[in-house]
């Protein structure tokens, strides 16, 4: 499996707090290059996983490679070069509420390069079109952008450093459908202009069907299958066709399907 | 700082911008995030071809990023500008289409802050205004807890008594040590300052007059109001502050409740009632840690001590400690709810408040403390 294409490789991973079993033996391999989604229903372990893979909790046991080098052996001065090839967007953007749009994605390009004030601004500036943020909204701070607004400011600041690997914490939960839509576009526009490895924890399964090229279902701390949207949808274990074959899983489908046969 | 570790993470050499001969410029290295720290100054610094036109050579560029993009498509623009044109040539496909997209996000320069240019008459209206607009908000949200108050007091079985009794616990009976080691430190301090002094004249007695009544009528409640300020006021702010980002006040509303009555008055009943408690609490270890003193520095036994502070300590002296501490507890309760309520969208700005609310209540309290003592003065008491 541990091919050098693997950006991410989580190996026989376990977490525990006190007796609550969180991850049981998890395994997932990303590859360099796709967007992979973590799906499962609420309180399954999904954001432990992610916040385990950035360094943010330490697992039980088991083993996260990182770029090919183990997570939990790096010295501080891997940690911050690992941190600089990597972008986060927290599920609720967790934008400095202190600072402005513009001041929020300027602030990792101020701490991590040696760039004039004139270059980072219009850098931040820059990252911050290409999410599709109005530009006369710059100067606005966090609290008075509407909720769709401050996901794409997230998204901005999460890009600032052109990051290798960009990491979505349910990035359309709590957005309405056409901003939820819009941002999926978004996501798949990004992933193809700069080749970026995305990973989407999310259970918003529109998203699933029209971004995600692999995803791994979890349930009760386990990945209960990883593949392509399509086999998954075919496998047998029940507990992944309840999550695909309720209402809103075949609804999700049929769009899905509808709008591969459009765009042909 | 951590620019020259940084550039090791990515593949190739920083990126680099010379002028080969007068008609061609070459571009080379990554052209990536971590590897541009310098390329401007290089950039700067660079001898620009005297050809109107002239190629540049991009053959060796290694690896670029958005952010490298925009930087070269910035430096051609920039030469572009100044009447010259340029070819770009040998960009690998893929950075052509990096250099295409960056071209075409429109990057128009950021607005500059409006309202910039305000007169410095313009600034002093403003702050005024913004300062009587305060002044009217805090009278406003006076009266409305009075008047909340005063229904309550009408129908008393809508007293919360639940959490009358929580905040009686949080906020008085948990002060009880702090306010405790305190006010008794605050008597051995007055006690040992007078002791110098009174022995000097041979009127060692006199001690009890001076703890008993300094403390009681004044440092006792001083001292535990401003106790309470710091410890009850602040949470008060924070508190509310913290329920008003987080919408739970709009929730309250939207259940039909006022948090005017499920939240302020509770504390103000609360802080109303602890508050001469604590005071009277504080008089005691007070004035004990007096007598400590009084034995062993000025040899007062306790019991020639406690039957001069009969005489000597009038109980107004005590009435008039123990009733301004419902006054300042009203001052404290009042200014951290208030402070709580204004609390407006940030995280940082319950910070704000929540420091505005302390010092506000303590300034407030002591300028009430001040006047207690003129009018009673006046009256002779």
């Amino acid at each position: 499996m541990s091919g050098s294409d693997a950006v991410i490789e989580v190996d026989h991973l376990s977490t525990r707090f006190g007796r609550a079993v969180v991850h049981e033996d998890v395994s997932v391999t990303v590859n360099r290059g796709e967007v992979f989604g973590i799906a499962g229903g609420n309180g399954c372990g999904k954001s432990t996983l992610l916040r385990e893979i950035l360094l943010l909790q330490q697992p039980t046991s088991g083993r996260i490679r990182v770029f090919g080098q183990e997570v939990g052996a790096m010295t501080q001065a891997d940690v911050r070069v690992l941190r600089r090839r990597c972008g986060v967007l927290f599920q609720y953007g967790a934008l400095f509420s202190s600072l402005t749009v513009l001041e929020n994605v300027e602030a990792p390009l101020r701490e991590h390069t040696e760039l004039g004030d004139d270059v980072i601004r219009e850098l931040a500036v820059l990252k911050i079109a290409l999410t599709g943020f109005p530009l006369a909204g710059i100067e606005k701070l966090p609290n008075e952008l509407s909720g769709g607004m401050r996901r794409r400011a997230a998204l901005a600041r999460a890009i600032a450093l052109d990051p290798e690997l960009l990491f979505l914490d349910e990035p359309t939960a709590g957005l309405d459908p056409v901003s939820a839509g819009g941002f999926d576009e978004l996501v798949e526009q990004l992933q193809r202009l700069l080749g970026l490895t995305i990973v989407i924890v999310t259970h918003d399964l529109d998203s699933l069907w029209r971004v995600v090229d692999r995803v791994a279902i979890m349930g009760d701390g386990r990945i209960l299958g990883t593949g392509t949207m399509e086999e998954l949808s075919r496998a047998d274990d029940p507990a992944i066709r309840l999550y695909f074959h309720g209402p809103r899983g075949r609804a999700a489908k049929e769009q899905a399907e509808e709008q591969v046969w459009n765009q042909k | 700082m951590m620019g020259h570790m940084d550039a090791t993470l990515t593949n190739g050499a920083p990126a680099s911008l010379d002028r080969l001969d007068d008609r061609t410029l070459s571009c080379g290295g990554a052209w990536t995030l971590p590897c541009l720290d310098g390329i401007e100054r290089r950039l700067a610094s660079l001898h620009r071809p005297e050809a109107t036109a002239f190629v540049c050579d991009a053959t060796r560029i290694t690896a670029m990023d958005v952010s490298g993009a925009w930087l070269l498509r910035r430096t051609l623009n920039g030469l572009e500008t100044e009447g010259r044109r340029v070819e770009l040539r040998g960009l690998r496909p893929e950075f052509a289409q990096l250099l295409q997209i960056v071209s075409a996000t429109a990057v128009r320069p950021a607005p500059a802050e409006g309202g910039g240019t305000d007169s410095w008459l313009e600034r002093i209206g403003l702050r005024a205004w913004r300062e009587a607009a305060d002044g009217l908000k805090a009278l406003a949200f006076l009266g409305e807890s009075s008047a909340a108050l005063g229904q309550l007091l009408v129908r008393p079985p809508r007293i919360r008594w639940r959490a009358l009794v929580r905040s009686m616990e949080l906020d008085g009976f948990n002060a009880l040590p702090i306010v405790g080691l305190l006010s008794f430190l605050m008597g051995v301090v007055i006690a040992y300052q007078g002791a110098e002094q009174l022995r000097t004249f041979g009127g060692n007695i006199f001690i009890v007059d001076l703890v008993g009544i300094s403390l009681l009528r004044e440092i006792a409640p001083l001292v535990t109001a401003i106790l309470v300020a710091g410890r009850s006021g602040s949470a008060y702010a924070a508190q509310l502050g913290t329920m008003k980002v987080t919408e739970e006040l709009d929730a309250i509303r939207t259940l039909g409740l006022s948090p005017m009555e499920l939240l302020v008055l509770p504390k103000i009943l609360a802080l109303v009632l602890a508050l001469p408690l604590l005071t009277v609490y504080a008089d005691a270890v007070g004035v004990f840690g007096g007598m400590l003193v009084a034995s062993s520095q000025l040899h007062v036994t306790f019991t020639e001590f406690l039957t001069r502070f009969e005489d000597a300590v009038a109980l107004r002296h005590f009435l008039i400690g123990v009733g301004k501490a419902p006054v300042f507890a009203v001052i404290i309760a009042l200014v951290g709810c208030y402070q709580g309520f204004q609390i407006r969208g940030g995280v940082d700005d319950v910070g704000r408040r929540t420091t505005i609310s302390v010092v506000q209540a303590i300034f407030m309290v002591i300028v009430v403390d001040a006047f207690f003592s003129v009018a009673l003065s006046w009256m002779d008491l």
